[in-house]
């Protein structure tokens, strides 16, 4: 009893020191761990105008769709996305340089978790938020249908997709097949796309995502890119963590 | 310190009756007559869940005099124990055998208490339980807890043939279908005119889509237009005397197939589409919304895939 105690002791000091962090709305044990692991450095407050839209259950967790929309904010530098219980918590992270900060994906989700999403302001605040995602889990440590099928290699990189055009906005959404094998599958090794750029026809970036294993196989994404000349082609280039290069165009 | 002991005993006493009430698990099963010689033992409109244990479907029953046929065999061990005991109450005949209309865990998973008898599904339905059944069963333990004590996935043991047959004074047709699932099975008594429709119909309660291919299932809606047919029981909500429900399950899934094909023309996401705005003429189908939202994650995808172009 003494020794628990004067553990005890040392204990409190040091979860005092840890608290100085805003208290986790969702009420989540990772919060602490997530702030340490992706936004330190900058002090975070929960913010509601950080939208982060997905079912509450997920329905399949290999394919989780969600939207992030930090539109009601300005000047914003990135916004880094995370499931706090995930195997493997970050999912992507946004640069949103000529674009809306807005983006929809689709993750797997390995078991019930608060899927965040932190927007780093001019003013050097994270801005976080984020909703439950209910799931019966899984979705991380099973196969990609590609490598089951073993046909991954003949469609690796071939990219489908479609451009909106309006007045002062393009939105453009995009499939890119790839199997984005997390690496916890005994036997098969982490394998995903890691880059992908979007400049228009001159050269000007529009948006940089970085992406990460919980991505869905072949990913499908949406962004809304600030293009006044809609004669104006955006071009996509990428790469995936092997070195396979990837480039798609959208007229 | 004296308190303290009282106010443990108190709640333990009261945790202890909590466990009590679950304990009985008790599905009340009542059969309820549609027909003559034909009962139906109604679920409730609901979603999987620790409190309905998952009695959340209507499985039935046909007295013949050469013996008894049952229609799906429910969520749970305990669930096809429990109907066996409500069956005996009505007939005394044994049961002959046992129909399991498609591969979705709340029809099939009572089949182990039925493992002294022959359960014939389709052979798709066959190979599907093979396939899912054991990820299903998982599942249901998850949301429905010990309801499902003892419960394993047990596939049927005879292919069921399309057709008309006779057993006792009751003239049964199995007609092989699909649209819900790739294999499903109706069960139409010509003698008394009821169906047995399995998922193929749903009623005030929202259609789930999870192995869903609406144009087949529109065709196969078409084909159950067309018997001579007096009494719907579906798979899901309440028996009618009429063919009302087939009239409503054309008229959402057509507008399902309408709503995807524009929101995926107007660059919607998944997450968009699960936001549109649900017409007032569904709202009075059980889950509309949560049911349309998983449609969104079950079957948008196709409609994306016909709008995107090749970029590379």
């Amino acid at each position: 009893m003494k020794k628990i105690l004067i553990f005890m002791l040392f204990l409190v000091p040091l979860s005092c020191w840890a608290n100085n962090l805003v208290k986790d709305p969702l009420g989540s044990v990772q919060w602490d761990d997530m702030y340490g692991a992706f936004l330190k450095g900058y002090p975070a407050v929960f913010d509601d105008r950080v939208r982060v839209i997905a079912p509450s259950f997920a329905e399949d967790p290999m394919n989780v769709p969600v939207t992030v929309d930090a539109s009601e904010l300005k000047d914003i530098k990135k916004i880094v996305i995370f499931a706090d219980f995930n195997p493997i918590p970050l999912i992507a992270r946004y640069y949103p340089t000529n674009a809306e900060p807005v983006i929809s994906f689709r993750f797997k989700i390995q078991q019930a978790s608060p899927v965040r999403a932190a927007v780093l302001t001019g003013d050097n605040i994270w801005r976080v938020g984020g909703v439950w995602v209910n799931s019966a889990g899984g979705g991380c440590t099973v196969a990609s249908t590609g490598r089951l099928a073993n046909d991954w290699m003949d469609y690796l990189g071939d990219a489908y997709g479609k451009r909106w055009k309006k007045a002062n906005s393009s939105r453009v959404r995009l499939l890119i097949n790839h199997p984005m094998d997390t690496g916890l599958v005994p036997g098969i090794p982490a394998f995903f796309i890691e880059h992908l750029n979007f400049r228009n026809s001159v050269g000007d970036v529009l948006a940089h995502v970085e992406l990460f294993e919980p991505i869905n196989e072949n990913p499908v994404l949406s962004f809304n890119f600030n293009v006044k000349d809609s004669s104006s082609e955006i071009y996509m280039t990428g790469s995936d963590n092997n070195g396979n290069e990837f480039e798609a165009e959208f007229k | 310190m004296k308190k303290l002991r009282i106010w443990l005993t108190l709640a333990a006493l009261f945790s202890c009756s909590c466990m009590l009430q679950a304990a009985a698990f008790d599905y009340e099963l009542i059969p309820k007559q549609v027909a003559d010689n034909t009962y139906v033992f109604v679920g409730k409109s609901e979603d999987f869940s620790f409190e309905n244990g998952g009695n959340i479907v209507n499985t039935g029953f046909i007295v013949t005099s050469k013996g008894v046929i049952v229609i799906d065999t429910g969520s749970s061990l305990r669930y096809g124990q429990q109907m066996r005991a409500a069956i005996a109450t009505v007939s005394n005949k044994p049961i002959n055998r046992v129909y399991i209309t498609h591969h979705h865990p709340d029809h099939f998973l009572g089949n182990l208490a039925f493992k002294d008898i022959p359960v014939y599904a389709l052979g798709e339905t066959i190979q599907n339980i093979n396939n899912e059944g054991a990820g299903f069963a998982d599942n249901l333990y998850l949301m429905v807890g010990d309801w499902m004590r003892g419960t394993d996935v047990l596939a049927p043991s005879k292919t069921a043939k399309a057709g008309k047959f006779s057993i006792g004074e009751h003239q049964i047709e199995l007609l092989a279908l699909s649209g819900h699932t790739s294999g499903d099975m109706a069960v139409f008594d010509h003698t008394t005119g009821v169906l047995f429709s399995g998922d193929l119909i749903f009623h005030k309660r929202t259609l789930t889509t999870p192995h869903a291919n609406i144009d087949q299932w529109l065709k196969t809606l078409d084909v159950l237009e067309g018997l001579p047919l007096k009494v719907i029981v579906p798979g899901h909500g309440t028996v009618t005397n009429n063919k009302a429900p087939i009239r409503e399950m054309v008229d959402y899934l057509v507008w399902l197939d309408a709503t995807f094909t524009k929101a995926a023309n107007d660059g919607f996401s998944m997450t968009d589409a699960m936001r549109i705005k649900l017409p007032s003429k569904f709202q009075s189908n059980a889950l509309l919304k949560s049911e349309f939202s998983r449609s969104v994650t079950h079957l948008f995808s196709k409609y994306e895939n016909e709008v995107f172009e090749r970029v590379n």
